[in-house]
């Protein structure tokens, strides 16, 4: 007998095959958010195309009450509603599975597996027969499925009703045809299937505190709560959401109700080496400012990254990771962008990096962001991903301490110019921290002084001379070390008895922590500990000192996380391995446990 | 760029503007540039028209690009923030810093090299956006720094130093700013102060993007017998279309409608530029007809004057609908939603 055919509730895996363009999407969301909203732990991966329409697209839900997260390989139901990839589609479905599929053609018999169900329903025939409208027979043969999906997998019905009522509120043809649809589906499949399947849902009070939200929209919201009122962006998948979103929040929450104003300005720049420029521009006038962008745009940005951090003028860059180098494939995943951020632009340069794992950490790293630019006067780079940045992740809720006021580091206003300064000197009087005060333009002008790119002295005068210029260059350096006190400590997970270290950031974490949990339970135990900022602290020097070796587990061919472990702490190379799955989808913990004990 | 302070010492009989201020508080520190050098012209221009505005010194904003002409920022109002920024970058930063603050005067100085090649995108969007800023484009035909390359500027026919003569089509500013939908567009010529002043007034006063092109020789590498930016070619070849006067809000205007062939344009602040000595059928405040009027004129003429003025069109922060108060002095508490609002918000996310 086959596992999959005992019994098994919230645990298991559906894979969904459509072709993008036709309105999958909001099917497949509807039985994701159904699932979040019956209070079981669910996670649901897009894996699209580059594309608008008419090309593979898939989306996956994983149901796991233990509260795993990360992708799972092993499909329990198959969804096939693509031609084009019925033959692959199939043969990952895993030994005892089913396939659903649209029956109102006959099924290519050479597709056929003896060791999978398969499950035919007429969704084309059907709704050809229940809408007149051509589009809405394909766009209503997704809600078909879901409705199938409802009955095979046991999803409250009240919640999918409570959840199309919300969606199509002020819609109400919409919402006729949807219902219509989903019922078509249900009742199909109730009649001529046995419902429910061996492994369904079953209500649990797993998400209580919990949301469901993409990282993109999370950031914006910590750009929102940061005070942020200037943004300057150029399209680019997959970081377009973020501005999106920004958009959205300030339109509802950034209109002053006195003025009838708005409390901010996004400019949609020409490229990306304006957008990196208004926000300096921005930034260096005073207000909190910030761009988001792929790795294209980071490239494009190094010129002036390495400006801002020469020049000592705070800005907030989002880099949601894709895959590279070049155009690569600006629709999956990658943490490729870690070396190039870290010492973006010419010359001797490095950069503050934060790396969030998950849309909650998105939002309170956004904050800190803006908190540590404006603190060290200096760029600051979030390196979000695709996985993060778009996928609906169930995360635990947002708080906020309506306490936090925003750091805006060190600044001289005209008073303080007036009553205790002798002479402003741009670069000199540094604090413990390495950071000298600034001025705003337009205060006073006591305060005036020449930002520039070419050589300065610590008066903020131009120099040539080598002991002037180097003097500012060590200060750089001190100033970024210091910063490693100020940014997000690493999170630790400890085991007894483990045997070495496992190393990962960013939205490698739920992979890596199943991972782990798997490796326990066969004897392997290791300890975690999970980067969350550079310039790396003391914190991680210690993992790194007390243990053998680490595996490094990360989402780019040339392990740049183990790379810049290895310039930026005193680990000798040897003692790190690494763990590398950079094809562009999500991680998941049969890569992390197949990738170390591979080389145990 | 080093910059080498001048003495403070100014002559007790210097006149002082509304806020008593010398022409000496609008100057920086001395010019490096080449002994007359056309930008040493404009820069004591913006000194002249700054003072004449009773420009407060710390209101005002400098950026540029790089470059000779981007370097004379500190050549101009020490007591003034500047940036000198990457080259070709200078409208994205000024794009940014407005942003922040609706209310400084941001000036920006590039050259032919800094916004006709490397910038020209950047300088063609700040146009789109209406940015509030004065551009004042130093324009001599000629990379200077890298020693005496032909710019994108560089007419047709016109010769280097080593007597090559250039073969490509150059990018006129004017001509560019007028078809990309600028408010203001001006060109003058370094030597003739007379005009310069009142049009830099003007573009210091003007809400939006006001585009200065300045035909600015340069003595070391594009001086020369051949070359159609040297003092000499332009001195023959300048053709003043306009002459503008620059009457501040606070002046009594006499007089709105001049004498025959002219025209007075009122500026969104109350100040008023009255065009004299303007060519039959030219009228400033048509795009088209001032377009036609270009295409009439001789090839090798170096139109100068303040030809097109819209005082009417929305800048960005009008089309962005941005608060009056700049943006960077909002009060944090009018910017964030807080706790109770977070709670609420995020039952849409379940």
């Amino acid at each position: 007998m086959h596992d999959v055919l005992r019994t098994r509730v919230n645990d298991f895996a559906v894979k969904l095959a459509n072709v993008n363009g036709t309105g999958s999407a909001s099917a497949n969301s509807l039985l994701m958010q159904a699932i979040f909203r019956m209070g079981i732990p669910v996670c649901g991966k897009n894996l699209f195309p580059s594309n608008i329409q008419g090309l593979p697209t898939w989306y996956e839900i994983r149901v796991n009450k233990d509260g795993y997260s990360a992708r799972a390989l092993d499909y329990d139901l198959m969804v096939a509603m693509n031609s084009q990839t019925y033959d692959r589609d199939i043969q990952e479905v895993r030994p005892g599975g089913y396939l659903l599929y649209d029956s109102s053609w006959p099924l290519d018999p050479d597709l056929h597996r003896e060791d999978i169900t398969f499950l035919g329903v007429p969704l084309a025939e059907m709704c050809n027969q229940a809408f007149d409208d051509p589009r809405a027979r394909i766009l209503m043969k997704n809600i078909a499925y879901a409705g199938a999906m409802v009955a095979a997998l046991d999803i409250d019905m009240d919640v999918v009703n409570a959840l199309l009522e919300e969606k199509f509120a002020a819609k109400k043809a919409l919402h006729e045809s949807n219902r219509k649809a989903l019922n078509l589906g249900y009742q199909y499949a109730k009649d001529h299937f046995d419902c429910p399947l061996p492994f369904r849902l079953e209500k649990m009070d797993g998400n209580a505190d919990k949301i469901l939200i993409d990282g993109n929209t999370a950031t914006a919201l910590g750009a929102i709560y940061a005070g942020c009122t200037v943004a300057a962006w150029y399209p680019i998948t997959p970081a377009t959401s973020v501005m999106d979103a920004f958009k959205g929040f300030c339109e509802q929450y950034r209109k002053d109700p006195e003025t009838g104003k708005n409390n901010f300005l996004i400019v949609q720049a020409e490229d990306e080496l304006a957008a990196i420029g208004m926000v300096l521009g921005a930034c260096w006038n005073g207000a909190r400012a910030f761009t988001s962008t792929a790795g294209p745009g980071i490239s494009l940005m190094n010129e002036l990254l390495g400006f801002g951090y020469y020049a000592e003028i705070p800005a907030v860059v989002v880099d949601v990771q894709r895959v590279g180098p070049s155009t690569g494939m600006p629709t999956r995943t990658q943490q490729s962008d870690v070396m190039l951020a870290a010492y973006a632009s010419h010359g001797d340069t490095r950069h503050i990096l934060l790396f969030p794992a998950n849309p909650h950490e998105c939002f309170h790293f956004a904050v800190k962001a803006f908190d540590l630019a404006e603190q060290f006067q200096t760029p600051v780079i979030m390196m979000s991903d695709l996985d993060i940045g778009m996928n609906d992740w169930v995360v635990p809720r947002l708080t906020w301490d309506d306490s936090y006021r925003p750091d805006r580091g060190r600044v001289i206003d005209a008073e303080e110019l007036a009553a205790k300064i002798k002479k402003f000197q741009r670069y000199n009087n540094e604090d413990e921290n390495f950071v000298a005060p600034r001025t705003l333009p337009g205060v006073s002008e006591k305060g005036a002084y020449f930002v520039r790119g070419s050589g300065h002295n610590k008066f903020g005068g131009y120099t040539e001379i080598p002991d002037e210029y180097q003097e500012v260059m060590d200060r750089l350096k001190k100033k970024h070390a210091a910063a490693a006190k100020f940014i997000p400590e690493p999170e630790v997970v400890s085991r007894p008895g483990a045997r070495f270290g496992v190393i990962a950031m960013g939205g490698c974490d739920p992979a890596v922590r199943e991972a782990m949990d798997q490796l326990d339970r066969q004897g392997t135990p290791a300890d975690y500990l999970r980067v969350r900022g550079f310039p790396f602290g003391e914190a991680v020097e210690k993992f790194l000192a007390d243990h053998d070796f680490c595996f490094v587990v990360e989402q780019s061919r040339d392990a740049q996380l183990r790379s810049l472990l290895t310039l930026e702490t005193r680990v000798p190379k040897e003692k790190l391995k690494s763990v590398l799955v950079y094809g562009g989808f999500p991680l998941s913990s049969r890569h992390v446990v197949q990738g170390i004990l591979s080389q145990l | 760029m080093p910059s080498i302070a001048k003495p403070i010492a100014t002559h007790p009989t210097l006149q002082r503007n509304a806020l008593g201020l010398t022409i000496r508080d609008y100057e920086g520190s001395m010019s490096t540039l080449c002994a007359g050098c056309g930008h040493d012209s404009i820069t004591a221009a913006v000194i002249r028209a700054l003072w004449e505005l009773d420009t407060k010194p710390h209101m005002v904003a400098k950026l540029s690009g790089i470059g000779c002409s981007s370097k004379t920022p500190t050549y101009f109002v020490s007591g003034a923030h500047g940036f000198n920024s990457a080259h070709g970058r200078m409208p994205a930063i000024a794009t940014g810093a407005a942003a922040a603050h609706r209310d400084l005067l941001y000036i920006g100085v590039s050259g032919d090299g800094d916004s006709l090649s490397i910038g020209l995108g950047q300088l063609c969007h700040a146009i789109r956006r209406n940015v509030r800023m004065a551009y004042i484009l130093e324009n001599n035909g000629v990379y200077g720094l890298t020693k005496g390359q032909f710019s994108a500027s560089s007419d047709v026919g016109s010769k280097s130093k080593r007597g090559e003569a250039n073969r490509m089509a150059p990018i006129d500013p004017v001509r560019l700013a007028l078809s990309l939908g600028a408010t203001f567009v001006a060109r003058s010529f370094s030597g003739d102060k007379e005009q310069l002043v009142p049009i830099l007034k003007a573009a210091f006063a003007h809400r939006g993007f006001a585009l200065v092109d300045v035909v600015s020789p340069c003595v070391t590498f594009n001086d020369h017998e051949g070359s159609t930016k040297s003092y000499k070619h332009t001195r023959k070849n300048t053709l003043r279309a306009t002459q503008a006067d620059f009457v501040p809000p606070q002046s009594e205007i006499l007089a709105q409608i001049g004498k025959s062939g002219t025209t007075s344009v009122t500026m969104h602040d109350g100040s008023v530029v009255n065009f004299t000595a303007v060519p039959k059928n030219y009228d400033p405040t048509d795009r088209r007809k001032v377009a036609a009027y270009l295409d009439e004129q001789p090839a090798n003429a170096v139109v100068t004057g303040l030809l097109y003025i819209d005082s009417s069109a929305p800048d960005m922060h009008e089309l962005g609908e941005s608060s009056p108060t700049p943006l960077r002095d909002l009060a944090y508490e009018k910017l964030c939603p807080g706790s109770a609002e977070l709670d609420r918000m995020q039952e849409e996310f379940r």
